[in-house]
């Protein structure tokens, strides 16, 4: 049902403007998210464990005197070799006023689709469940499946928000 | 293009929530026999910049009754009416429904429309001079649509009761009474009205001709009534003249000046818009000054043009000698002049800068400690500048931070000022006299105490009125003073703020208290030290309070102060002697933003200990360290066994199981309760930046927030008391599993 309306969504947000996501790699598969959404990236150091919860939340670290918790996309989505190393990429995300650091696989380029470019999702394999696919992007050969990055985020089996401040959302 | 008014709103709540508390400060502050003419100018100020603002904004709940209350404030400091009693707490309760209604549209309870109307025919009530003359006054029907606007004088004889005639006339329409007559006075003061009706002017005059012989009245019509009621009436062969000095646009004037005698004395000033003033000066009587200033859209004042040759206008005659016209009308305008002064030397910032302001200065502060950390390294002879040039600006950034911090800060005097008022509501309630005394408040504490201080502080203050201090009978059977003091003091002790309540009451009573806690099935003895059974008074549900009165003694008082205190990382003590009195102790650390702390580590984790939970720290010798069967173990200190809790394993940490006789203890006290906590290693104490982890994350049991280290990395900050209860929930919870079996 979610990739019907979001791909009406989708068809007049886009249609005209031509927008830019950036593509990040988990597992095989190749994942785009909105530009806007990312505030930066950076290596992955220095994360603060924090007790009981889920063993994809790797803990917070200090962005910048801003206490922001780290999630390891491998582990939830049980994709890739899960090792940190001076390669290990966090992609840091502004998500409804919050800020969330996401650890993928890589970050290989930063794409520009127009609506035409981005297909209605069938129901598919992919690591992810498909609410959170808004649509297969098509550039050349490749394949990126493009994901409402917020929608994500604020989910319950992220464990990222009190149910109170998702419910808000 | 519309233009959002929504987004100055808050900046409006709050200047009307200061304007309000600066009003009843003076209003509680006056003298009722001998008001100082700059107080009264004050509360007026007040009220018209509410007004003001609620209309600007569109408020007009807000905005109608400031209105209302503004007219009687106009009146009483242009000494047109004596300030009374009943006029000071009218104001005051209406500045408790405007607060109500700054509530309301902040998103709360909408307030009772009856109670506002209630309030505002009482306010118009004794806005009527002589109010007590013409009791059945009718005042402010509902507007009537399309109407025209007359105002009528009375002049006697009049052949009948004036009451009657107005309500003959409030019949027609929305009749506004704006003096009533007085045949004794000389000259005779006229009755005078604005009434707003639908009626034609000809038949108001046919009724009035009807009732009343053709010279004792007079009928006006005001043709411009719109809006701001501009209606400038030019009578023939009259001319505005004078100095008359006007703010704002929209008047109506008559100015009917005989010629020649014209005045150096009409000298008028107006504040707003929509004034309509008849000043007729009789020739060679011009001896006052009809200095009349009328606030409201369109009204008009005739004075009696006929009037014997001594005549004085009406509002100029009560004030006493004319010339001191000039100076209060001066004074105001000083004052104004100086407040804005005043208002210029502060600014309002939203609180989300100054945090962000404290955010980059902790930064700085964390950037100068790895400076710090790596110039150690250095050689201090061929560094020698560099070092220098560091711990320089370890002194600057700390200073800097100081500075930032103090951003935070407010004196105290923001809690204690609506004390006054409290306490002179209660006593009056009570049929208590009691002298209120503040000490220290220009005490600065951190602003997100100044909310939160306020429920607690008002529940003890409430408490020691009812409770503690006695009744002037009762006192003087005593021997003490009839009237009670009640004292709140404010002062810094080391790292925390005290605040003390204090009252020479009769104090708390060991013998009653224990008795009542006997009664509600708490485990008490007859050993116990004062103090642990003072302690008794924040137990859920405890009250020794004979009868519940509507002031306390529902026993919720005061287990929810104690709540809240703690909530802010404080702490409460009581100390009592009978007949002597009592005295709460608040302490609360200086702020919320800075927390002193112990780090420790477990195993290679840093987490950061409150300080002012910590009692003591020690490392146990294997005997005093004790396993209770399936219950873990306690340590014995002094004589006290304290059950042990392991943070490694609280937050099950991946590491070797430490023997308590081989780690450090810290002894943790929490809601009375006294914990020993497992740790590692003691690494250091010092100040912490709090930050909270709901920002981006959301709340993690046994967590009150995480903290930022020297090296840049984030330590998390034990929530003792969490830690402490659930330790309480799983002893009880096993005490229960063992019952069952």
């Amino acid at each position: 049902m979610g990739v019907a309306t979001m791909d009406a969504n989708n068809s007049s947000d886009t249609d005209k403007a031509r927008r830019e996501y950036l593509v990040f790699a988990l597992g095989k598969e190749e994942y785009g998210i909105d530009i806007l959404k990312v505030q930066e990236i950076r290596g992955y150091d220095a994360v603060t464990r924090l007790a009981k919860s889920p063993s994809f939340i790797k803990g917070v670290i200090n962005l910048r005197g801003h206490i922001v918790p780290i999630v390891d996309m491998r582990i939830k989505f049980d994709v890739g070799n899960v090792i940190y190393n001076d390669f290990t990429v966090v992609i840091i995300l502004n998500v409804l006023n919050r800020t969330v650091g996401m650890v993928v696989d890589g970050v290989s380029d930063v794409i520009e689709l127009s609506g035409d470019d981005i297909r209605p999702a069938p129901e598919f394999g992919a690591v992810m469940n498909t609410n959170y696919i808004q649509g297969l992007g098509v550039v050349g050969e490749r394949m990126i499946i493009m994901v409402d990055i917020e929608k994500l985020m604020s989910s319950d089996e992220m464990a990222l928000m009190d149910a109170a401040v998702a419910a808000n959302v | 293009m519309t233009f959002d008014m929504s987004q100055f709103h808050q900046v409006f709540f709050d200047e009307t929530a200061e304007h309000l508390v600066n009003m009843e400060s003076l209003l509680l502050a006056i003298n009722v026999q001998q008001p100082e003419s700059e107080d009264l100018n004050a509360i007026f100020r007040a009220a018209h910049s509410i007004k003001g603002g609620a209309a600007t904004f569109g408020f007009s709940d807000l905005a109608e009754l400031t209105h209302v209350l503004e007219n009687l404030l106009d009146k009483v400091r242009k000494n047109e009416l004596p300030l009374s009693r009943d006029i000071v707490d009218a104001s005051l309760l209406s500045g408790d429904l405007l607060k109500e209604m700054l509530a309301f549209h902040r998103g709360d309870e909408p307030v009772d429309e009856a109670r506002i109307a209630v309030l505002k025919q009482k306010l118009e009530q004794l806005s009527v001079p002589g109010a007590a003359a013409v009791p059945s006054a009718p005042v402010a029907a509902p507007a009537v649509a399309a109407s025209g606007r007359l105002h009528i004088e009375i002049y006697p004889p009049v052949a009948m009761a004036v009451e009657e005639l107005w309500q003959r006339l409030a019949a027609l329409g929305s009749l506004q009474i704006m003096q009533a007559l007085d045949e004794q006075a000389d000259p005779v003061i006229p009755a005078l009205a604005v009434l707003t009706t639908a009626s034609p002017c000809d038949d108001v005059v046919e009724m009035l001709a009807f009732l009343l012989p053709p010279e004792s009245f007079k009928v006006v019509e005001d043709i411009t009534v719109e809006d701001d009621g501009v209606g400038f009436f030019s009578l023939p062969a009259l001319a505005p003249a004078g100095d008359i000095a006007f703010e704002e646009d929209g008047f109506g004037l008559f100015a009917p000046l005989p010629a020649s005698t014209a005045s150096p004395n009409a000298d008028i000033a107006f504040e707003e818009d929509g004034f309509g003033l008849f000043a007729p000066l009789p020739a060679a009587t011009a001896s006052s000054k009809p200095g009349v200033a009328f606030e409201e859209d369109g009204f008009g004042l005739f004075e009696p043009l006929a009037a014997a040759p001594a005549a004085a206008p009406v509002p100029a005659a009560h004030h006493a000698p004319s010339p001191a016209k000039e100076p209060v009308r001066a004074e105001p305008r000083a004052a104004t002049a100086g407040a804005a002064t005043a208002g210029e030397n502060s600014i309002r910032v939203s609180t989300d800068k100054v945090d962000l302001l404290l955010n980059l200065v902790g930064e700085l502060v964390i950037t100068q400690s790895m400076l710090m950390q790596y110039g150690s390294g250095l050689d201090s002879v061929e560094h020698e500048n560099l070092l220098n040039s560091i711990s320089l600006l370890q002194r600057n950034s700390r200073e800097l931070q100081e500075a930032v911090m103090s951003i935070r800060m407010m004196p105290i005097a923001f809690v204690f000022n609506r004390f006054p008022r409290v306490v002179r509501d209660l006593a009056g309630k009570l049929d208590k006299q009691v002298e209120l005394k503040m000490v220290g408040e220009n005490t600065e504490l951190d602003k997100g105490f100044i909310e939160k201080l306020s429920d607690p502080l008002t529940h003890l203050v409430r408490n020691s009125l009812d409770h503690g201090i006695e009744s002037p009978e009762q006192r003087r059977a005593k021997g003490k003073k009839e009237t009670g003091l009640l004292t709140l003091r404010a002062f810094h002790e080391g790292g925390s703020i005290v605040i003390e309540v204090t009252d020479d009451g009769a104090g708390l009573r060991r013998d009653k208290i224990l008795s009542k806690a006997r009664e509600s099935g708490l485990p008490v003895s007859d050993t116990m030290s004062d103090t642990e059974v003072w302690a008794l008074i924040f137990e859920p549900g405890f009250s020794t309070a004979a009868e519940v009165t509507d002031v306390s003694g529902r026993g919720v008082g005061m287990d929810v102060v104690r709540k809240n205190i703690v909530a802010m990382g404080g702490r409460i003590d009581i100390s009592s002697m009978v007949d002597i009195g009592t005295t709460m102790t608040i302490r609360l650390p200086l702020t919320l933003a800075i927390m002193d702390g112990m780090s420790i580590k477990i195993a290679d984790e840093t987490y950061v200990l409150p300080l002012n939970y910590i009692l003591e720290s020690l490392q146990p010798k294997p005997s005093e360290v004790k396993t209770i069967a399936g219950r873990g173990q306690v340590v014995s200190v002094r004589g006290e066994y304290l059950p042990i809790v392991s943070v490694a394993e609280y937050f099950s940490i991946d590491a070797p199981a430490s023997q308590p006789d081989k780690s450090i203890l810290i002894i943790v006290e929490s809601s009375s309760q006294k914990v020993a906590l497992m740790v590692d290693e003691l690494l250091g104490q010092q100040q912490f930046v709090v930050k909270n982890l709901e920002a981006n994350y959301r709340k993690v049991e046994g967590l009150s927030g995480a903290t930022i280290m020297g090296d840049g990395r984030v330590a998390l900050i034990l929530d003792v008391a969490a830690i402490v209860r659930m330790n309480l929930q799983k002893a009880h919870g096993e005490i229960l599993t063992a019952q069952l079996h």
